[in-house]
């Protein structure tokens, strides 16, 4: 079995992830920070420690600040409806997954918001004078995928900090934070949002955001928070006015388990092994004869992440996938919830297959990959 | 003379385990314990510390703690910062 769909969700997980996750349900199991017993007091432990750990993996500061959620989507969910008002116009890119444009496309028809995509090459770079001309004087914020999960393209947000100006920077990082040594707080994001269960090695099921200070968001849930319990008022403090009810502890535990092991292994090396594997990969497919390969051409390595959309030519994606899982090789088919990103590069309705690596992917996993391919592409 | 007691309210329980983390690095004896219910109806976690007031109020930078209670065994007696000085 060969697993190649890590843009989606990692697997496998590293030892941490599963022994954090093991302890928490065998040994702790309690409510974080409500009931006033040992394991209660032993789960809230466990989450400020988490919240600790990825606060400062963001190159950010005040940790109360780092919202936990369910997933990447929960967490562009509460920034773009927490954030934006009637009338407000907001540029994003010809890139974004439906975690964006859905929640904006709700705005538009709900809340009168406008928005203009700025188109991106076919590799999914944004066109920066195109975002330049977008910006209006009722621009009330910028949404960048960070790093894409078609194309595997990384936006150069430093660039983008300058031309934006002042205008609030919502980065959906999903697919970079994790991968890349990125510091966000030197990149001047002013909301990231992101998944863990992706390159941050938690179980599925939590993501969070970073709200930089200065930025209020009107919360999407009222509820429980362990605090103010005589009030039936939402806190005005952080983290719990954008936390409220039982949060997924156990998935929080993992999280801690998978940073542990990023810290260990360190960020760089992580990040140049999956180029290597990346490289490797899209060595490996050009030379297939009847593989088109949607973008890593251009730029230099860094700009790309480890994962490569392709197509082979007469074929459909879904019957090349289902050649691939035959074989037991597995990746992603489809529109990987990215119309507009499949527009951009020329692959919408039909889609695309799109294989990405992970850190525990091996060269010859990529070799027997490449081979199943050419045999598929060859028949 | 007996010792007392300082009891430490906080907003959330991200700011007790804040404090937890420096009293600990700072080898300050502490408990957290539940908030006592005749100081709040909260049903959260308050910071009791177990050492005068002078080891500790130094470390609170940007930690807002709420109130501070002196507790000599019986009684809760509200304390204010200001008494320090």
């Amino acid at each position: 079995m060969i697993y190649l769909d890590n843009a989606a969700t990692s697997f496998p997980k590293p030892a941490e992830t599963i022994d954090r996750l093991n302890d928490f349900v065998k040994n702790v199991g309690g409510n974080p920070g409500r009931s006033g017993h040992t394991l209660s007091l032993e789960a809230a432990r466990i989450i400020f420690e988490a919240r600790e750990k990825l606060t400062s993996l963001l190159g950010m500061k005040h940790s109360e600040r780092l919202i936990f959620t369910q997933n990447g989507t929960e967490s562009l969910n509460m920034a773009l409806l927490g954030f934006l008002e009637a009338g407000n116009h907001v540029v994003t890119t010809s890139i974004e997954h439906n975690s964006v444009m859905r929640p904006l496309e709700f705005l538009r028809r709900s809340r009168g918001i406008t928005y203009t995509a700025v188109p991106c090459c076919s590799e999914g770079f944004v066109d920066l004078d195109g975002l330049k001309r977008a910006l209006t004087h009722n621009t009330k914020a910028v949404v960048i995928n960070h790093g894409s999960n078609v194309t595997g393209a990384v936006q150069p947000l430093a660039e983008i900090r300058n031309i934006v100006g002042r205008t609030c920077l919502i980065v959906d990082a999903c697919q970079t934070i994790g991968s890349t040594a990125i510091d966000l707080e030197a990149a001047g994001a002013d909301i990231v949002c992101f998944s863990c269960h992706k390159s941050l090695f938690a179980i599925q099921g939590v993501g969070a955001l970073y709200v930089r200070d200065g930025i209020e968001l009107t919360p999407l849930k009222f509820g429980g928070t362990g605090s103010r319990s005589e009030s039936i008022e939402q806190p005005v403090f952080l983290p719990d006015r954008y936390e409220c009810g039982t949060p997924n502890t156990p998935g929080i535990a993992s999280l801690l388990g998978g940073l542990s092991f990023i810290e260990k292994e360190g960020i760089a090396r992580i990040s140049r092994k999956k180029q290597a594997l990346r490289a490797r990969l899209v060595d490996g497919l050009r030379q297939t004869p009847g593989v088109r390969i949607y973008g890593h051409r251009s730029k230099s390595p860094e700009s790309y992440l480890a994962i490569v959309s392709f197509n082979i030519d007469g074929m459909l994606s879904s019957d090349v996938g289902y050649e691939l899982n035959r074989r037991s090789l597995f990746v992603r088919i489809g529109l990987h919830c990215s119309p507009v990103a499949h527009q951009t590069i020329g692959t919408l309705p039909a889609g695309a297959l799109r294989a990405s690596p992970g850190y525990f992917t091996r060269e010859a996993d990529i070799d027997t990959f490449v081979e199943a391919v050419r045999e598929i592409a060859g028949k | 003379m007996p010792e007392n007691k300082f009891v430490l309210l906080f907003n959330t329980i991200h700011d007790v385990l804040r404090m937890e983390k420096i009293l600990k690095q700072r080898g300050i004896s502490h408990e957290v314990i539940p908030v006592p219910r005749a100081l709040s109806s909260d049903c959260g976690m308050s910071i009791m510390l177990y050492t005068d007031v002078d080891s500790f109020i130094g470390y609170l930078g940007s930690i807002e703690v709420v109130a501070i209670y002196e507790f000599d065994g019986q009684e809760y007696v509200p304390f204010t910062i200001g008494k320090l000085n």
